[in-house]
């Protein structure tokens, strides 16, 4: 089960919104971007559809690291969703920072449609900083 | 400016002074009804009753030290549907009147007809502590003479001993005596609605009373007080649960049965998400969760249960304890909640139970806030 520092390949779940990191992620692979696969985007309608708890689960059950991608802010499609999800996010990593636990491992960027390299660079800096962390300690303990 | 009289208290008689004046409520037609803690026949307890008949306030114990459970969750159940027709008049501690003020917001309590009445707390103990008290012969008398030393009293249940805010904060009627010689009540119209009753009941109102003052320095010398002590509690606490290994020894007693949940009063929802089909896996699903940490504790999602309420409700958290007391075994939920409400509550800038008209942090937002918050 164990792996050693060099074998460490970082499993990171992405919540991206459907109208602009999504697509951004399409536009990436259309333009043949290239970066690392440690990341499992899952597509939602909106970054602030995002319930912190899906953020827990993931990062409870095995996820090294967990991103959400939005639109910038003031271009959600539907108005505020994108400036909700802030708060749910400064809310999850304030609650990380008071429990001693590791809110590095959890990420949220406005990466627009039309981003497909912004996409690409980030999904890099997140997979190496990941790698650098390490393995996360909340997905390997089986008592949470 | 205060708004205020005062009752008059004959031989330290509190308890009695304050029938006195909730049975004139019922005298004058001020209300019909009215929630609030009667003395139990078995002597062992007092609890909320919805009363109609006065005569039944001869047993009403305002001040007598047990809260067995938050009455939010009474007046959530009494008017989520519709307001109530006819004048209550609800006496509540003041956590419970923080609690009510958020569950307002969350659209849970509708506020029309009742009248909030509301007190300066001495603290209370637990139901299971109550009964230990009463076998010393001591009354709420005694205890309101003794009392307001939430600090010095190891008996009282954890969310009393660092209580932020003993005194209300919204309300309509507060029954004072931060401050005040023993055997001094004050009675402080808070709203417009206070003041038509305490007029109806015949009192000579002041503004800005001499003992109105003294109550309002006193609380504020209180605050500072209570500051310093819930920082030096709260760095206690962060070395006791933090970090990842002492949380789950923590939670290792555990055993989800939600009696947290459903004792607190401002975790709302009708069906919680932790009971809903959601969580009813097949017995597939959990081998696969299992298959990939080699084990997983059962029942399942355990810290996630926790740590999900502290991201829902620790804007609201109230700091009443009633997570507390209903756990079976003893996991000091008040302290580690009553940290994580103080610590997202001061970076929202917000306090639950202050203002009504106050939006709940998860429901607003500002453009500029939290720039840099999803970067390392």
């Amino acid at each position: 089960m164990a792996e050693t520092k060099e074998q460490f390949e970082p499993k990171i779940i992405g919540f991206l919104c459907n109208w602009c990191t999504a697509a951004a992620a399409d536009l990436a692979g259309t333009t043949r971007a290239q970066y690392p696969p440690n990341v499992h985007p899952i597509r939602v309608m909106c970054s602030g559809t995002v319930d912190p708890m899906y953020i827990l689960k993931a990062l409870l059950s095995g996820a090294d690291a967990v991103l959400v991608g939005g639109c910038h802010p003031g271009d959600c499609h539907y108005v505020s969703g994108n400036y909700k999800a802030r708060r749910k996010i400064a809310m999850l990593k304030q609650i990380f920072k008071s429990l001693g636990l590791d809110e590095n491992r959890i990420w949220l960027r406005w990466i627009s449609a039309s981003e497909g390299p912004e996409f690409a660079r980030f999904m890099r800096e997140v997979t190496e900083e990941t790698r650098k962390q390490g393995p996360s300690p909340l997905a390997s303990d089986w008592t949470v | 400016m205060t708004k205020s009289a005062m009752i008059d208290v004959k031989e330290g008689k509190v308890r009695q002074a304050i029938n006195g004046f909730l049975k004139d409520l019922f005298a004058k037609n001020v209300v019909e009804a009215m929630l609030v803690p009667l003395a139990h026949p078995a002597g062992t307890n007092v609890v909320q009753a919805l009363i109609s008949d006065p005569s039944s306030l001869d047993r009403a114990d305002v001040f007598a030290p047990v809260m067995p459970v938050n009455s939010a969750k009474i007046l959530q159940a009494m008017t989520r549907l519709t307001p109530s027709d006819r004048k209550i008049a609800v006496v509540i501690r003041p956590c419970e009147m923080r609690a009510v003020v958020e569950l307002i917001k969350l659209k849970q309590i509708q506020p029309a007809n009742l009248l909030f009445i509301s007190i300066d707390c001495p603290g209370a103990y637990s139901v299971k502590n109550y009964p230990k008290f009463v076998a010393e012969k001591k009354t709420s008398d005694d205890f309101v003479k003794a009392g307001f030393k939430w600090s010095e009293d190891a008996m009282l249940r954890a969310g009393c001993q660092i209580c932020e805010y003993p005194y209300p904060l919204t309300v309509d009627i507060t029954i004072g005596m931060i401050g005040l010689e023993l055997g001094k009540l004050l009675v402080q119209a808070e709203t417009a609605q206070g003041e038509a009753a305490l007029k109806t009941l015949g009192f000579a109102i002041e503004t800005d009373s001499e003992a109105a003052q003294k109550r309002q320095a006193a609380i504020a010398k209180l605050a500072t007080e209570v500051k310093e002590r819930r920082k030096k509690f709260f760095a206690k606490v962060r070395e006791e649960i933090g970090g990842i290994d002492k949380l789950t020894q923590v939670f290792a007693a555990c055993i989800k049965c939600q009696n947290c949940r459903a004792a607190c009063p401002v975790c709302y929802c009708r069906e919680c998400v932790f009971i809903s089909p959601t969580f009813e896996l097949e017995a597939d699903k959990y081998l696969r969760q299992a298959e990939k940490k080699g084990s997983i504790r059962m029942p399942a999602d355990t810290l996630l249960f926790h740590l999900t309420r502290m991201n829902h409700m620790g804007n609201s958290c109230v700091g009443c304890g009633a997570c507390e007391e209903a756990c079976p075994n003893d996991i000091p939920l008040l302290k580690i909640f009553q940290l994580i409400g103080s610590d997202v509550q001061e970076a929202f800038g917000y306090v639950p139970g202050r203002n009504v008209e106050e939006p709940l942090p998860a429901s607003a937002f500002r453009e500029k806030e939290f720039e840099r918050v999803g970067e390392k």
